[in-house]
């Protein structure tokens, strides 16, 4: 499931604050860039409020946040809510015993990590990111969480790269998103 | 300059918010006691309460940029943007921003480090807020604060939950204010001497 509302004046006026900058952070790549969304209060707000329209009666206890861009959207997220924060870290960032979950990269591998103990069996859990493009990074974010034993209900990014087919690598887990780029 | 030093004193939020913060021992190398503000983030209470005194702080002072320090001033800088009105600018690690960036760099204990910004991201005249989880030598914020000046923004104050020992007296950082929550929280008694002879597991240390 995708934005709804597609006509919500706040969709289209979030779309235009996201920039295009090419061949960053390697020639053929169009990066998406939510810095200057965050420049625009309004649009930033807006962001925030759609999120939290849909999760607010959705019972769920745990927003898990990606780094580092889904520090900025989680949070805010997670206050408005009344659920706890959760970063997922790359590693050795985070102090004390934790699990790690390794993913591929175009070439090669990275790992995420959460604490040990932050999130109980059977909390409902939402993980947050800026932009879906592979799914690689959302699909370790939820094998954390399942290997806590929460459930995830959803993945929530501002941003959808629909032609890298992430959606398709979430273990059949629902995504929303606000905007697609192509 | 201490928030109970500071019309704070006495207000209840400000231990539900010491009490939330854990203590990680030698890390990220030994003899570090490592404030770690995660245990705070998985307590929606006193998270909010967090946010809450900056934002009531903050939000009567014009201010237009809220910039947050790489990568957990990003947990409590957007909210109190979001709160106050103003923009977020993330000072991010050198290669993360895309497009183009001005950098300064600081010292670390070994070596040295760089912080950068988005140029056109704050104009000249802007009122800006720095955040970071904790501050220790204020390198990191000297650093942010260094960036925010040469693009002519006025920075108004530096904020921080928590504060080392190095900066307890001190109102300025570089000349600015600094306005910090908390001290270090210590480890337990219990804890600290299960740590002294050698017991401390890792499940004890989780609120």
């Amino acid at each position: 499931m995708s934005a709804c509302n597609g006509d919500d004046p706040r969709l289209r006026h979030i779309k235009t604050t996201i920039g295009v900058v090419p061949n960053f952070p390697k020639p053929g790549i169009m990066f998406q860039d939510i810095t200057t969304l965050l420049l625009d209060p309004k649009a930033f707000k807006d962001t925030i409020d759609l999120f939290v329209e849909r999760y607010k009666s959705k019972n769920i206890s745990v927003v898990a946040g990606i780094e580092a861009r889904g520090f900025i959207f989680g949070p805010p997220i997670a206050l408005a809510i009344g659920a706890k924060f959760v970063p997922l870290r790359k590693p050795r960032k985070l102090p004390g015993q934790v699990i790690s979950e390794e993913y591929e990269l175009e070439y090669g591998r990275d790992c995420l990590e959460m604490h040990v103990g932050a999130v109980k069996p059977g909390e409902h859990a939402l993980v947050v990111d800026d932009l879906v493009a592979t799914g690689g990074t959302l699909c370790a974010a939820m094998n954390l969480l399942e290997r806590a034993g929460a459930e995830v209900v959803e993945c929530a990014c501002v941003i959808e790269l629909p032609d890298l087919k992430g959606r398709e690598r979430l273990k059949g887990k629902p995504l929303y998103i606000l905007v697609e780029a192509h | 300059m201490f928030a109970s030093e500071n019309g704070l004193k006495g207000d209840p939020r400000l231990e539900a918010i010491s009490e939330a913060i854990r203590v990680v021992p030698h890390f990220p190398k030994p003899g570090i006691m490592f404030q770690d503000i995660t245990t705070l983030l998985l307590n929606p209470k006193a998270f909010k309460h967090t946010i809450d005194i900056f934002v009531d702080r903050y939000r009567l002072m014009d201010i237009s940029v809220v910039a947050g320090v790489e990568a957990r001033g990003f947990m409590f800088g957007p909210p109190i943007a979001l709160a106050i009105g103003a923009k977020f600018v993330p000072l991010r690690k050198p290669r993360k921003l895309p497009g183009e960036v001005i950098s300064e760099c600081y010292e670390l204990e070994y070596g040295t480090d760089c912080l950068e910004m988005h140029i056109g991201a704050v104009e000249p005249g802007e009122r800006a807020l720095i955040i970071d989880d904790l501050v220790a030598t204020g390198g990191t914020l000297s650093a942010a604060i260094r960036l925010l000046e040469r693009v002519e923004a006025e920075v108004v104050e530096c904020a921080c939950v928590i504060g080392l020992p190095e900066v307890k007296g001190k109102f300025k950082l570089c000349g600015k204010p600094l306005y910090v929550l908390v001290e270090p929280r210590q480890l337990e008694d219990g804890l600290r001497s299960k740590l002294e002879n050698g017991s401390l597991r890792e499940t004890d240390r989780f609120i």
